[in-house]
């Protein structure tokens, strides 16, 4: 338990303060130029802004949680760490799915947060706001898994980052579709099947990452 | 120290299409030391990551009994934390265990991040990990690379007393290391 302690303990302080890029603060100010960027593109339009921009910061969400990927787990590879922990019988599926708490912790909720100024700068309803934020509540776990287990895929490979990216993407688009869908029909449908979709990825996350790591061991 | 041995016994190891050695057999108990030497690229520290149990063997068994220890080219201790800091992770997770770092003359670089360390001061900071580990098995993948004359007697020193004290330590190294009883194995007898 106290490993468990001490691994998510430097998971944050790597991930959330920290980091070649600026912890938490850098996925928070993207997402936000983009929420803000947006109004500047589109022009002044308060109705088309209102209606369309819960799918603006779902898209700028995805985006934002696809900028940390190349810190996720090649450098604790590289630098011989995941060996140590081998050598210790901590599993690299433990620690994996540490990383996939830390990761979200230092996105997830910054980027909730962030969404009530995003909010106002696209003019967006009371409504809209709170099935976004449920919404992003229920995806961005599944976000969380999807780029960390990307990211032990792609740790080692050259370009693995730029890779990484292009790979999370498709495979976010259920998330998205759900999470973005549940704005338009205002269900409740569309918001459990985003937890749905984010469950699955949890599901999968620490197993297909273990066996990721374990598989790139030359 | 718990008990620690290692028992080879008719190894094999492939890397890619080329078979690096094979037919390799020795056993170690606890106190000994042996010292893998052979050129570069025959297979040593491919050996020492089978012993590991961090790659498969292609044949053969490799049976080690005991904690592991690794002491390879990389520190695994965070680049961007100060040193102190980056050993108190391991200490987290392998108990609190003697300071080592005064022995190892790392006292003043204890807030000096890891990334500015120069190779000899890494080398030596990745052996305080290794002690804290309190392993039973040392596994030490060229250790005398990059440090100056008295760290590597240091070195030596501590090998020996990890063996005296019961342990097992395995070490691959085309430097000459001087330890006590310490037997000399040739992977170039073994080549495929």
């Amino acid at each position: 338990m106290s490993r468990l302690v001490a691994l998510l303990r430097r998971d944050l302080a790597r991930l959330l303060l920290r980091g070649s890029g600026g912890g938490a603060v850098l996925p928070v100010l993207f997402f936000l130029s983009v929420a803000m960027l947006y109004p500047f593109a589109v022009g002044p339009d308060a109705p088309l802004l209102a209606k369309t921009g819960g799918g603006v910061i779902w898209v700028a969400a995805l985006l934002a949680a696809i900028l940390p990927l190349d810190r996720l787990v090649e450098p604790d590879i590289e630098q011989g760490l995941f060996d140590q922990w081998a050598l210790r019988g901590i599993s690299e599926e433990l620690v994996i799915a540490v990383r996939v708490l830390a990761h979200w912790l230092s996105f997830g909720p910054p980027l909730m947060l962030a969404t009530l100024p995003a909010a106002a700068l696209l003019g967006l309803d009371g409504r809209t706001l709170r099935l976004v934020e449920i919404g992003l509540l229920a995806g961005t776990p599944g976000l969380a898994a999807l780029g960390v287990t990307v990211a032990a895929l792609t740790a080692g490979l050259r370009g693995g980052a730029a890779l990484g990216g292009l790979l999370v993407i498709p495979m976010a688009v259920p998330v998205l579709i759900f999470g973005a869908g549940s704005l338009g029909t205002g269900g409740e449908s569309g918001l459990a099947l985003t937890a749905a979709a984010s469950l699955v990825l949890l599901a999968i996350a620490p197993f297909a990452g273990g066996a990721a790591v374990r598989a790139g061991r030359g | 120290m718990q008990e620690a041995a290692i028992a080879v016994t008719d190894l094999a190891c492939r890397r890619g299409d080329r078979l690096l050695f094979a037919g390799l057999s020795f056993g170690l108990r606890a106190g000994e030391a042996l010292q893998i030497v052979g050129h570069n690229g025959i297979g040593k520290s491919s050996l020492l990551r089978i012993l590991a149990g961090l790659a498969p063997a292609y044949e053969g068994i490799a049976h080690v009994t005991g904690t592991v220890g690794l002491l390879d080219e990389r520190p695994a201790l965070d680049p961007a934390l100060p040193l102190g800091r980056a050993l108190a992770f391991w200490r987290q997770l392998d108990g609190p265990s003697e300071d080592a770092t005064a022995r190892l003359g790392l006292s003043a670089l204890l807030d000096v991040p890891v990334r500015y360390l120069s190779t000899g001061q890494k080398k030596r900071a990745a052996l305080a990990r290794l002690l804290g580990q309190r392993a039973a098995v040392w596994l030490l993948d060229e250790p005398l690379n990059g440090l100056d004359g008295s760290a590597v007697t240091l070195v030596e020193a501590l090998a020996a007393e990890h063996c005296a004290g019961g342990g097992v330590a395995v070490i691959a190294s085309h430097q000459p290391f001087h330890l006590p009883a310490l037997r000399t194995l040739s992977l170039a007898e073994h080549a495929a």
